[in-house]
């Protein structure tokens, strides 16, 4: 009898132990989930990209071209930081090259107060930084105007097939014509055309900005008209039997369930767009990236090949930067937050 | 029956194929009372959903015609409200807004603001459903789904409710609850209904009348059947009476010879 019951606290303590052990074979486990999610999440990246700066670094040491040895990620990182510094060196000369005007001024009117005063602008360089941002005004501008033109269109094309028909052959047409041959028929045209004595916008901003909206206003016309086209059969029938106007019928019916793929088609424009941008700069010498890039290429310094490599990681990283933002935008206005979005 | 409601006389429909027409209808001929519960009920394929889809104006009969009070219909209406089959609500508004919609474009030259907002509570309440009127469709299930979808048809004060299989997704349960729920609105209100189904029992519970149509390519009615049966009707009671299954066995018998006849043919 007392051994009966030893035996069993033998027991139980036994399975309790077991339990123990299990419990913490489990904890285990979920720490080497937890931890898989983790390498997936950031060290796989990471050591993706170390293998890639290698590569970099040991492929770039045995090329030697004209400008000298191609650049590895160290004396791209270097550039990297010179650009930076004469960005501010740059914004501390106009500052003070304002300041001297202000005082200069200031000194004139105290001997003659009728003295005429003028503050001249600063004529300095634009600095690389000062380059992304008419990037990225160009790029917006065009994409913006893209959007205004193809969205309506694309509406128009998805509820009526004549008129999907009637542009289809444009769309087909026009949509693999290269920005770089717009290019020639957009600049001559512009100057043509867009001439003012007190200009709003630059020519050349003009000129790229456009070549930018005839490149991607296509995806987003055949994104929106396939998105309007397939709307539920029973939502077009919701929309009939309570007779909406064809305004609601827009507001409230076509746009909310084709919004999904607008946007697929918007995010495809604007790559496409900041691509474009890039090569129409180059040759627009719209001060932007791509003038930045040329003008390194005809420089030619040993620095060269290096800057024009900050530029290139520049224009990926702000490109990938757009998608995200329109990422972040989809998933606002989108009315099915369970989508999965990528 | 020329003086009826609703008046659909000689129905005749033709769909273009790539081997010709396909005639879907043929001469269908049906007067309906005010406040009657009419059921069509027939195998898949027999047209019954063209029937509904002709008296709600989405198709046009090739001849034969549908008079609605004494004015023919062409094209849909609001008052010609159609209770779809997958609840067809907008996924992007919630149940109220859904109803909203239809309440806005219906009633916005005749009802002020605030009565605009009652009566779409109203119709809320009316199918149990105010507690929720705040959910987007994908937040609620497929029976409360179809309830807001009645409430919005409902919603439209129309001449003729129409409903396309509306309990056809749903579960035996929630089936149920929702026939009882279409019974009680029906009592209530006295709508005319015209309701598609394939389910015998809930013809025979819900119906003043059973049409049984004829297998397609042209289709016609092959036989109507008055249910007799005093309201309010209780499923359970029912269940037992004798009259209740006597109705059951007409119309299945009318639905298996059909079958058999398909079969040899």
């Amino acid at each position: 009898m007392i051994m009966g019951i030893f035996k069993r606290c033998f027991v139980s303590k036994q399975s309790l132990l077991q339990a123990d052990e299990k419990n913490t074979m489990l904890k285990f486990a979920t720490s080497k989930v937890l931890y898989s999610k983790q390498t997936k999440a950031f060290i796989i990246p990471a050591i993706a990209f170390l293998l890639f700066l290698a590569f970099w670094h040991v492929s770039a040491s045995s090329i030697i071209t004209s400008l000298g040895q191609v650049p590895g990620p160290s004396q791209v990182w270097s550039q990297t930081i010179v650009l930076v510094n004469e960005h501010f060196q740059e914004r501390e000369k106009a500052e003070k090259f304002y300041q001297r005007q202000v005082e200069r001024n200031a000194k004139k009117l105290e001997k003659n107060s009728d003295a005429k005063v003028k503050i001249r602008n600063y004529t300095g360089n634009p600095t690389f930084i000062d380059q992304i941002g008419t990037s990225l005004i160009t790029v917006l501008t065009g994409f913006f105007v893209a959007s205004l033109i193809a969205i309506p269109i694309g509406i128009f094309c998805g509820l009526s097939s004549t008129a999907h028909k009637a542009m289809n052959p444009l769309i087909q047409i026009f949509k693999p014509v290269s920005p770089l041959a717009w290019l020639p028929i957009v600049t001559i045209i512009v100057s043509a055309v867009y001439t003012s004595d007190d200009p709003m916008f630059e020519k050349s901003f003009v000129t790229s900005a456009i070549t930018v909206t005839l490149c991607c206003i296509w995806p987003t016309i055949i994104n929106t008209t396939l998105g309007v086209s397939s709307i539920d059969q029973d939502l077009k029938n919701v929309s009939r039997v309570l007779r909406l106007s064809w305004m609601t019928n827009i507001t409230k019916i076509v746009l909310p369930s084709s919004v999904p793929m607008i946007f697929a088609g918007l995010r495809l424009s604007l790559g496409i767009g900041w691509m474009v941008l890039i090569a129409a700069e180059m040759l627009a010498q719209n001060p932007g990236l791509g003038k930045f890039v040329w003008d390194e290429f005809q420089n030619g310094s040993s620095n060269s090949l290096a800057r024009i490599m900050v530029a290139v990681f520049v224009i990926g990283f702000i490109g990938f930067m757009l998608d995200q933002i329109m990422l972040l935008l989809q998933r606002k206005v989108s009315w099915d937050k369970t989508a999965e979005i990528r | 029956m020329s003086n009826a409601y609703l008046n659909i006389s000689e129905v005749t429909i033709d769909f273009p194929t790539e081997n010709g027409y396909y005639r879907a209808l043929e001469k269908v001929s049906l007067g309906i009372d005010k406040g009657e519960f009419v059921s069509l009920i027939g195998h898949s394929g027999c047209g019954k959903s063209t029937v509904l889809n002709i008296v709600a104006g989405m198709h046009q009969a090739t001849s034969g015609g549908i008079l609605l009070e004494e004015k023919e219909v062409n094209e849909p209406g609001p008052d010609r409200a159609v209770v779809f089959q997958n609840h067809s609500l907008l996924p992007w508004l919630t149940a109220y807004q859904n109803v909203e919609l239809a309440v806005d474009t219906v009633f916005k030259q005749t009802k002020s603001k605030s009565e605009i907002e009652d009566w779409i509570n109203h119709n809320l309440e009316l199918v149990h459903m105010s507690h929720a009127k705040d959910k987007l469709p994908s937040e609620i299930s497929g029976g409360m789904k179809q309830r807001v979808g009645i409430a919005r048809a409902l919603s439209m004060e129309p001449k003729i409710l129409l409903m396309d299989e509306p309990f056809g997704a749903l579960d035996a349960l929630t089936r149920a609850h929702l026939q009882d729920s279409v019974m009680e609105i029906h009592a209530e209100l006295g709508n005319t209904v015209i309701m598609i189904t394939h389910d015998v029992d809930e013809a025979v519970l819900l119906s003043d009348r059973i049409v049984m149509m004829t297998n397609g390519p042209a289709a016609s009615i092959g036989n109507i059947l008055k249910i007799d049966l005093e309201r309010p009707r209780n499923r359970l009671e029912l269940a037992d009476n004798e009259k209740f299954n006597h109705y059951r066995a007409e119309v299945l018998k009318f639905l298996h010879e059909r079958h058999v006849k398909k079969d040899a043919a």
